[in-house]
């Protein structure tokens, strides 16, 4: 395999022409990108040689950093780790110059070196990103400082920014996933909230399991948390500060229940659904007013609010057409437009951060799928099918999407699965034991 | 003695049957055979004798203390306008005795809708229940979307049980 490549290459060096090695043909010649579109796409190859440990001992927190970069980038689908075994030369120092062809030579187009250093608990981070066919650094070296207790969040940084700059995107490693932690019989089930790191580890337990608890959301800052509470006798709406874990209920218009809460974009309104007498209304809070607003005024059920990332519109579901669809609606009022029209029910739309997508749930002949759909309802896409999947939540860049898929019977239970907003790399989330209602945080400052 | 163990048998079951909704009074107990009592200082409801029909059992046993619903739909049938007929009929001969209607769903759904939809069922009981002259202060209405089935299994052999609303009764102020 590499023999060949050293053909092509000594044969395009002769011919005068640049390095040409399939199958990314003129990738010399353009800066390295992948472009993330909805076709078939090859993973881009890279190597990450093990960061150099600069103080003694911190050796293990190398490897550990190293193998956290390369499986972020690797869980994408859109890269792909070039093994250790295969490499022709190392690199042994941080600082010494990359000798390109060796990495050329094993269809490494991307290189990763870094170096890691431990001072009492303090913890630095370097990285260099290359791009191995222009024989060039891809942007500037650089450095993350914090603790080592905080070390995976480091690794994320260091792959956010390699994801960055090779896919032109924002990144989404270092970020965190409220969600419901399940467990016990399926007519027994207790629920308490809890958060981790997006690929499961660090987790952490927001609450206890005393009553029923669902649906948590997170404030776009991630400092806080809105979800449906039990703990009253009746369902509802708590806020839940992060830091501290401390909580309490939020103050609706009055009503006999009040769930599904979502927060605005600059997290000052929470907009929700009020149930009375039997309807379900939509309705907003100014946290800072106490202002309550109606949205919505029909004897149809109205639930599962998202805001528009500009914060002007609403997309819900209702069931006014006689079914389950999804209607858009200004802020300040109006009409709805119904932007769902394919066979089945559609229900909890949540908008993309990036204002172009709207990520649901569909249920149709006895099938359950995720899907997204333009703002004005077209090109709708489903990524997955199963018994029941549902509740997606986006990525803050808007890439992927992490839902719940529920297993049938009387064993059965909920486990979070992320997909690529283009249907490919359907994956579970390793959390231990059941989980659902995955609400995505923000990429951390 | 076999209609002794029978007794016994009855009491046994209803005694399980009073704590199948923990949640019910907030902070309530995770184990299903305990009593039921909650934050509120709401203590569990005791049954009463055996066969008196002026007793929680009897209400539970007798006069049937839920209706199902059809896939999707929150209208009563016949029969559960039967059963509650005879619910509102207890309830006015009873008249120390409050009401939480909860609804529920089956699992075939989204979560919030669920909820949304247990709403409609637990009011379309209550409505029922006003109509037969039962006054609304007495009666409150919750909703556990598909939360708490009673029934585990994924086909319409256990969807259709746990498309319901349960009339939970209790003596005592709601506050």
């Amino acid at each position: 395999m590499i023999k060949r490549f050293w053909a092509i290459y000594l044969l395009a060096l002769m011919a005068g022409a640049a390095a040409v090695v399939a199958p990314v043909a003129s990738l010399a010649q353009e800066p390295l990108r992948i472009e993330i579109t909805n076709g078939v796409i090859e993973p881009l190859p890279f190597a990450a040689p093990i960061f150099e440990a600069e103080t003694a001992g911190s050796e293990q927190l190398a490897r550990d950093i190293t193998a956290l970069v390369a499986q972020d980038l690797t869980s994408t689908g859109l890269f792909r780790e070039i093994p250790a075994a295969s490499f022709i030369s190392g690199v042994s120092s941080f600082a010494q110059p990359v000798a390109y062809a060796d990495w050329r030579a094993i269809n490494s187009q991307a290189l990763i070196t870094g170096a890691v250093s431990v001072n009492g608990s303090q913890l630095v981070v370097k990285f260099r990103l290359y791009d191995v066919f222009s024989g060039a650094e891809l942007g500037g070296g650089l450095q993350f400082a914090g603790t080592v207790e905080g070390w995976r969040r480091m690794g994320h940084k260091v792959a956010d920014a390699v994801y960055s700059r090779i896919t032109g995107e924002a990144g989404y490693f270092d970020s965190r996933v409220v969600f419901v932690a399940e467990s016990g019989p399926k007519d027994n089930r207790l629920k308490r909230l809890a958060i981790m790191d997006y690929d499961g580890s660090n987790v952490q337990y927001l609450t206890d399991s005393a009553t029923i608890v669902l649906a948590p959301r997170f404030s776009p800052t991630g400092d806080r948390v809105l979800y449906t509470s039990y703990e009253s006798g009746f369902p509802r709406i708590n806020v839940l500060d992060v830091a501290s874990v401390g909580r309490q209920q939020l103050t609706t218009e009055a009503g006999e229940m009040a769930f599904s809460p979502r927060f605005s974009r600059d997290g000052r309104q929470v907009v929700y659904s009020l149930a009375n007498g039997g309807n379900t209304d939509l309705y907003i809070t100014d946290l800072a007013t106490g202002v309550h607003t109606r949205l919505t005024s029909a004897p149809s059920i109205e639930t599962a609010p998202s805001f528009s990332p500009d914060g002007t519109q609403i997309v819900f579901e209702s069931d006014r057409s006689g079914s389950q669809q999804l209607y858009i609606m200004p802020v300040t009022g109006g009409e709805p437009r119904r932007i769902s029209f394919g066979e089945g029910r559609y229900g909890s739309p949540v908008w993309s951060p990036r204002g172009d997508q709207i990520a649901f749930t569909k249920q149709n002949a006895g099938r359950f799928h995720i899907g997204v759909m333009r703002t004005d309802g077209s090109e709708e896409r489903l990524l997955s099918a199963s018994f029941l999947d549902e509740s997606p939540t986006w990525a803050p860049n808007g890439r992927v999407l992490m839902f719940t898929r529920e297993t049938q019977g009387a064993t059965g239970g909920p486990s979070l699965y992320s997909v690529d907003i283009s249907g490919r790399n359907l994956q579970a989330v390793p959390v231990q034991g059941f989980a659902s209602d995955a609400s995505w945080g923000p990429l951390q400052p | 003695m076999n209609r002794y163990i029978t007794g016994l048998i009855l009491v046994g079951a209803m005694g399980l049957s009073a704590c199948t909704n923990p949640d019910r009074f907030g902070g309530g107990t995770t184990d299903p055979t305990a009593g039921t009592t909650g934050p509120s200082g709401v203590a569990g409801t005791d049954l009463g004798a055996l066969g008196d029909p002026r007793s929680p059992g009897y209400f539970q046993q007798a006069v049937g203390d839920r209706v199902l619903f059809e896939v999707d739909q929150s209208t009563l049938t016949a029969t559960a306008q039967a059963t509650l007929a005879g619910q509102a009929q207890w309830l006015l001969t009873n008249s120390d005795y409050l009401a939480v209607i909860e609804g529920h769903a089956d699992e075939q759904g989204t979560r919030e809708y669920n909820v949304a939809l247990g709403a409609r069922r637990a009011n379309a009981v209550r409505e029922f229940l006003i109509s037969q002259g039962v006054p609304s202060s007495r009666l409150r209405t919750v909703s556990y979307g598909k939360e708490r089935p009673v029934a585990v299994c994924s086909d319409e052999s256990c969807y259709g049980q746990n498309r319901r609303a349960v009339t939970v009764i209790s003596i005592g102020t709601l506050g």
